[in-house]
C-alpha cells in the first residue's frame, strides 16, 4: 500500500466499486478501495435472488452477478482493493486511518474520498419488540449471510417481522432450504417491500401475510420458542383482545435500514436529518471539500442501478477534485414539501455535465393510490414537473432532470426550492 | 371472469386485471404500464414460469456454498421439485461465473448455473 | 476432578465473586457454583450500574453500614481489580417547588449515616451542571460519592482475580440440595454431583430465600422478585454525563437517568411483578413507565435512539427490608447473604468482608496465603486507546488489528482475549459481556457470523455448538447443505 492516493473509497459494495471505476476512467492514478470483508461486492455477494439490473443491463440478474460486472472492470483497471480492512477515523484534512491483521494500523492520505459504506439494519430495541431476550432472534440480513455465505441455517420455524424486500426474499430462501416460515407479520397496513417480491416470495410459496399486527412479546429463556403478536389500529396502538401466540424457534427481524454514517460524522460531514445520510450536491460532493458519498451510506435505495450510477458520479466528482479541479459551490437547495418524507439531493450546483443533469432520488411520506405529479417549486412556482402512476413511501422515486432546461423556469432567483408530490 | 395479477416482471409491480371469457381466452387486460405486463399476463394463465436461484455445496474453495440460478425462468409448480434436486448437488472449487452446475433441470431444457466464481482455498 | 473444598460459594454474582476473591486472600479451597453458562448473568449485570454514595437506607441498618462502607472500598477496590469505574457522583433531582422538601430529608439521612460531601443546590447552579433538565427543577441534592461502575466487569474481575489466586468455578451447576451430618453442613448436591465442604456461601441472589430454607433457615424468609427495566440509548444522539436520580417515593428509587462507563445514557428501572423467579422479560407497559419516568427528568429522550433494552430481577426479601448476612443459629456451616438488593452493589465489598469476618469469629480457621495477588490487569480494550497505542498494540499482535465488531471497533484479539482469560468467555453472550461486542448500534447483526466462526476455532467445537447464553440456545443448528461426506 502507499501513503498517498489520489482517490480512496471506502467500502467495496456496488457504490465504491463504480466509484473506483470511474475514478480511473477519469484519470485518477492511484485508486484505493478498503473493505471491511474478506472479497469485494458488498452486500450483492449475499443477495443471490435474481432482480439486479433491469436498468443498467437491461437483464434481471443475481446479485453476485451484477457484482461480477464491476468487480471484473475494477480489477482490469488496477483499482488497488485491501481486504478484511476497516477504517477507524476519517479527518476532514483527508487522513485515514484503518486497521487489519497483515499490515496493522495503517496511516495514509487521500485527495480524494469517497464515502461508499452502506447501511446497517434497524434492530430488536429500536422497534421495542418486548419480552426475553434468547439466542434465534436476528436481523434479516444476517440470516441472509448466514444462509448464502456462511453456510448455515439458524432455525427451523421462522416468524418474520417486517415485510421489506430482505424479510420476503429470506422468507422464500429460507423455504427452498428446508425450513419452515409460519408468516410474515407487518406493523404498517401496506406492503413495505416491493410487490413482485409479495408474488413470487409469499403467494408462491403460501406464506401468509398479516398486516397490521406486531410483536407483543418473545418467548425462551435459551432459544426462541414462542412470538406472541398482537394486532394494531390505524394509530399503530396494540388491539387488546387480539394476542396470538406462534410456536417458533426463530425471529427474524426486517423492519428497515439505515445509512451508517460513523465515519461520516468523525470527518465533519454533515447529515440530513431526515435521509439519516450526508447532505450531498448532485455531484456526490459533501460538505468537506473533496469527500464525496453514494449508495445507501447517503440514503436507502430500492435499485442497486441507481447505486452504482451514484457511486459513478461520486467517483468523477473525487477524480477531478483529485486532480485539482474547482469546486462549484451548490445554488439551490432542495427540501422536502407536501407528500416527501425525503429527497437527494439535497443541495444543486446545476453546473455539472453539458445538459446539467440530475438525478433526484425521493420517497413518498403516505400513500398516494391514484396518478401524481411531483414538483420541483421555486415558492407556488413549478419549475419542474413529472408523473407517477402512484407514490408510496415502500417505493423509491427517481427524476432524471435537465437542470439548464428547468433552472429556465426559475424566476425570483431563489435559492431555496421544494420537492412536492400532488394528487392529479 | 376478472383476475387480478401483480406483474413481476419490473419493479415497478403494476397491478393488472384482466377480463376473461368462457373460455378462459383473454378479452381484456387493464393497469399494465407496458407490454411486459401483457406478456407476463398471458405466460401467468399459460404457462407459468419463474426464475429459481439456490445454492450448492462446494468443496475445496475459498467459500462453502455457491450461488446458482436457473438461465431461464423454470415452470412455477417445479421449483420446489428443482430446489430438491439442486440440494445434495456438490461442486469442486474452482468454480467459474455462468458454470453449469446442472445440466436440462427436471428435463426442462434449462440449465443451473453459478452465479459467481468460487477459487480454490481455505475450507 | 477435586471434590471436597474448604467453602463452597453459592451464586456467582457480585456477592459470591468478591466473597470468593477476598477468601482467596487465604490459605484454603475454594468452590463457587452457578447455574448459568458465566458469572453474574442475573442481578449483578442488570441493575442501575451505580455505587450509591449511601444517604438511602434507614440509619442504623446492614444496609446503611454496608453501603457506606462499600462506597469507600469500591473506590480503591475498582482501580485495584482494573474495573471501569467513573467517579461521577449523583443528583437527586426535585421537579416543581413539592418535590423541593424531600432533598431535606434525604440530606439529613445522609448526615445520620456519615455520608460525606452532601450539597443541595439551587436551581440556577443545576442548570449550569445539567443543561438537559426539565427546566421545571427546583433544586438538587447533590452526592458526590456516588460513582459508576461496569457491573458485569466487576464481577468479572472479582472472579479472576479469585481464580488467579487459586478459586475454582464450575458454571452450569445447579445447587440441588444440602448435604448434613448431624447439626452441621458437610457439602452440597448438584447436577455435577456431590461436593464436601467446611462452609457454604449462601450468595444465590434471588434463589437465596429458597436455599435459606432447604437448610431449615429463614423459615419466614421469602424473596418476592420484582423487575425493573433498563434502556440503552446511542451516544451519539443523546448524552448526558450526570447521574440523575428522581425524589424517592415509598417503591424506591424511581427511574434514573444516568450514563454507563462506557459513554451511553442508560434509563431504568421500573418496578413490575415477575410472573416466576426466573422472569426478566420485558413489557411494553413496563418500557413505556420507564421511558415516562425517565422524560419527567429530561424531557428530550427519545425512545427512537434505544439501542437495547433489558430487565433485571431485584432479590427483594421481607425481613424489614434490610440484607441479611448471618451465621444461622439452627445450623452450623452456613452462611446465609439474602435479599441483597439495592444498594447491593454498593454493598458487596463490605458484605463479602463481612462474611469473612463472621467465618474468622466462628472458629474456622483463616491463614493468610503468601504470595496473594490482589491486583488484576484487564485485557485491552483497543477502541479505548490512542492511534499510537493501537498501532503499538497491533504491531505486536495482528490480532488486534482485525476489527470484527464494527460499531464498537471490537477485535479479533480482543474476542481471543476473552476467551483466553483466567474465566473465560465460552457464550456469544459472554464475549460481549466482556468486550463489548455487538452492544453498539447493529447488536451484532454484523459481527455475530464472525465471533461464531472465531469461537468454533478457539473452542474446538464445531459451529453448531456455539451458544449464546449456554446449551440450549445454539445459534445456528446445521449446514444450510447437509451432504453426506463421499
Amino acid at each position: 500500500m502507499k501513503k498517498i492516493y489520489d482517490v480512496v473509497v471506502i467500502g467495496a459494495g456496488p457504490a465504491g466499486l463504480s466509484a473506483a471505476i470511474e475514478a480511473k476512467k477519469s484519470g485518477a492514478g492511484d485508486v484505493l478501495i478498503i473493505e471491511r470483508n474478506n472479497e469485494p461486492g458488498g452486500i450483492l455477494l449475499q443477495c443471490i435472488h435474481n432482480g439486479f439490473g433491469s436498468v443498467i443491463f437491461k437483464k434481471d440478474l443475481p446479485g453476485p452477478a451484477y457484482a461480477w460486472n464491476f468487480i471484473e472492470q475494477a480489477r482490469s483497471l488496477n483499482v488497488e482493493m485491501v481486504f478484511d480492512t476497516m477504517v477507524v477515523d476519517i479527518t476532514g484534512g483527508r487522513k485515514i486511518y484503518a486497521s487489519n491483521s497483515v499490515e496493522g494500523f495503517i496511516e495514509l492520505d487521500a485527495k480524494a474520498i469517497v464515502l461508499a459504506m452502506g447501511c446497517r439494519e434497524r434492530t430488536r430495541a429500536q422497534i421495542m419488540a418486548p419480552g426475553d431476550r434468547p439466542a434465534g432472534v436476528f436481523t434479516a440480513g444476517m440470516v441472509q449471510r448466514l444462509v448464502n455465505i456462511e453456510g448455515y441455517m439458524p432455525g427451523k420455524n421462522f416468524v418474520i417481522l417486517g415485510s421489506g424486500d430482505i424479510g420476503m426474499i429470506m422468507a422464500r430462501r429460507l423455504t427452498l432450504e428446508g425450513a419452515k416460515v409460519i408468516k410474515i407479520i407487518e406493523l404498517l397496513p401496506y406492503l413495505t417491500g416491493l410487490r413482485r417480491n409479495y408474488v413470487q416470495c409469499l403467494q408462491d410459496f403460501g406464506i401468509p401475510l398479516e398486516l397490521s399486527t406486531t410483536i407483543k412479546r418473545i418467548t425462551g429463556k435459551k432459544r426462541v420458542e414462542a412470538v406472541e403478536t398482537v394486532g394494531v389500529d390505524e394509530t399503530l396502538t396494540p388491539i387488546a383482545g387480539t394476542e396470538r401466540v406462534i410456536a417458533c424457534d426463530s425471529l427474524i427481524l426486517s423492519v428497515g435500514l439505515v445509512p451508517e454514517n460513523e465515519l461520516s460524522r468523525k470527518a465533519g460531514v454533515v447529515l440530513d436529518p431526515l435521509t439519516l445520510g450526508p447532505v450531498v450536491d448532485e455531484t456526490m460532493a459533501t460538505n468537506v471539500p473533496g469527500i464525496f458519498a453514494a449508495g445507501n451510506v447517503v440514503t436507502i435505495y430500492d435499485l442497486v442501478d441507481y447505486v452504482s450510477m451514484a457511486g459513478a458520479t461520486a467517483g468523477i466528482s473525487a477524480a477531478k477534485f483529485a486532480a485539482g479541479a474547482p469546486v462549484s459551490p451548490p445554488a439551490f437547495t432542495l427540501t422536502p414539501g407536501d407528500g416527501v418524507r425525503t429527497v437527494m439531493p439535497q443541495k444543486i450546483t446545476g453546473l455539472s455535465g453539458p445538459d446539467a443533469s440530475v438525478l433526484v432520488e425521493l420517497r413518498a411520506s403516505r400513500e398516494f393510490a391514484g396518478r401524481v405529479s411531483v414538483n420541483i417549486l421555486e415558492d407556488e412556482n413549478i419549475v419542474y414537473s413529472h408523473v407517477e402512476k402512484y407514490a408510496r413511501p415502500a417505493e423509491m422515486i427517481t427524476l432524471k432532470i435537465n437542470w439548464n432546461e428547468t433552472a429556465k423556469k426559475l424566476s425570483n432567483n431563489k435559492s431555496g426550492l421544494k420537492v412536492n408530490i400532488a394528487k392529479i | 371472469m376478472e383476475k387480478k395479477f401483480i406483474c413481476i416482471r419490473c419493479p415497478q409491480g403494476c397491478e393488472i386485471t384482466t377480463t376473461l371469457d368462457g373460455l378462459g381466452a383473454i378479452t381484456d387486460i387493464t393497469g399494465n404500464s407496458c407490454k411486459l405486463g401483457i406478456d407476463y399476463v398471458k405466460s401467468e394463465l399459460s404457462d407459468p414460469r419463474r426464475t429459481i436461484t439456490t445454492t450448492v455445496a462446494v468443496t475445496g474453495g475459498e467459500l462453502p456454498l455457491c450461488p446458482v440460478w436457473s438461465e431461464k425462468p423454470i415452470p412455477k409448480d417445479r421449483v420446489m421439485e428443482a430446489a430438491a434436486v439442486i440440494r445434495p448437488i456438490t461442486v469442486a472449487a474452482p468454480v467459474d461465473i455462468n458454470q453449469v452446475i446442472c445440466e436440462n433441470i427436471l428435463g426442462t431444457g434449462i440449465n443451473i448455473i453459478s452465479s459467481r466464481a468460487i477459487t480454490k482455498g481455505g475450507q | 476432578m477435586r471434590t471436597n473444598y474448604d467453602v463452597i460459594i453459592i451464586g456467582s454474582g457480585i456477592v459470591g465473586s468478591l466473597t470468593a476473591r477476598y477468601l482467596s486472600a487465604y490459605d484454603i479451597n475454594i468452590l463457587v457454583v452457578e447455574k448459568e453458562s458465566d458469572v453474574g448473568m442475573n442481578t449483578s449485570s442488570a441493575n442501575s450500574a451505580i455505587i450509591h454514595s449511601g444517604y438511602d437506607p434507614a440509619p442504623n441498618t446492614l444496609k446503611a453500614a454496608m453501603n457506606s462502607l462499600g462506597n469507600r472500598l469500591w473506590h480503591t477496590l475498582a482501580p485495584e481489580l482494573g474495573i471501569a469505574f467513573k467517579e461521577s457522583g449523583s443528583y437527586v433531582v426535585a421537579i416543581g417547588a413539592g418535590e423541593l422538601p424531600v432533598l431535606r430529608g434525604l440530606y439529613e439521612r445522609g448526615i445520620a449515616n456519615s455520608i460525606p460531601g452532601l450539597k443541595i443546590i439551587n436551581k440556577a447552579e443545576f442548570l449550569t451542571r445539567e443543561p438537559l433538565i426539565n427546566p421545571d427543577v427546583s433544586g438538587a441534592l447533590w452526592a458526590p460519592t456516588a460513582a459508576v461502575i461496569d457491573p458485569f466487569g466487576a464481577v468479572l474481575a472479582a472472579a479472576e482475580n479469585a481464580v488467579v489466586n487459586g478459586a475454582e468455578y464450575l458454571f452450569e451447576t445447579e445447587f440441588t440440595g444440602f448435604i448434613s451430618g448431624g447439626d452441621k453442613i458437610t457439602g452440597i448436591k448438584t447436577t455435577r454431583g456431590d461436593f464436601s465442604c467446611k462452609w457454604v456461601v449462601n450468595s444465590a441472589g434471588i434463589h437465596s430465600g429458597e436455599i435459606a430454607k432447604k437448610a431449615g433457615t429463614r423459615k419466614d424468609f421469602i424473596i418476592t422478585p420484582r423487575k425493573g427495566s433498563y434502556l440503552v440509548f446511542d451516544p451519539v444522539k443523546l448524552s448526558i454525563n450526570n447521574v440523575l436520580f428522581p425524589v424517592p417515593t415509598d417503591k424506591g428509587k424511581g427511574t434514573l437517568v444516568s450514563t454507563t462507563t462506557h459513554g451511553n445514557v442508560m434509563i431504568g428501572p421500573n418496578n413490575e411483578p415477575c410472573e416466576n423467579m426466573d422472569d426478566s422479560a420485558t413489557t411494553r407497559a413496563g418500557v413505556e413507565e420507564v421511558l415516562k419516568g425517565a422524560k419527567k427528568l429530561v424531557p428530550s429522550i427519545d425512545q427512537k435512539n434505544v439501542i437495547a433494552m433489558y430487565a433485571g430481577i431485584r432479590a427483594s426479601g421481607n425481613a424489614g427490608r434490610d440484607f441479611v448476612i448471618d451465621i444461622p443459629v439452627e445450623i452450623k456451616g452456613l452462611v446465609n447473604l439474602c435479599g441483597i438488593e439495592s444498594p447491593g452493589f454498593a454493598s458487596a465489598p463490605a458484605i463479602a468482608l463481612k462474611v469473612v469476618e463472621l467465618l474468622k469469629s466462628a472458629g474456622f480457621e483463616l491463614k493468610e496465603k503468601p504470595g496473594w495477588i490482589p491486583v488484576r490487569k484487564p485485557a485491552p480494550h483497543l477502541h479505548t486507546l490512542s492511534l499510537k497505542e493501537r498501532a503499538e498494540l497491533t504491531a505486536k499482535n495482528p490480532a488486534y488489528g482485525r476489527i470484527v465488531c464494527r460499531c464498537e471497533e471490537i477485535t479479533e484479539g480482543e474476542i481471543i482475549d476473552a476467551m483466553r482469560s483466567p474465566v473465560p468467555a465460552r457464550t456469544y453472550d459472554g464475549i460481549k459481556r466482556r468486550t463489548w461486542l455487538g452492544t453498539g448500534r447493529c447488536q451484532g447483526s454484523f459481527d455475530m457470523p464472525r465471533v461464531i466462526q472465531i469461537m468454533a476455532r478457539e473452542m474446538g467445537i464445531p459451529e453448531t455448538e456455539v451458544t449464546k447464553k449456554g446449551g440450549g440456545s445454539e445459534i445456528v443448528f446445521r449446514k444450510t447443505k447437509e451432504v453426506p461426506a463421499r
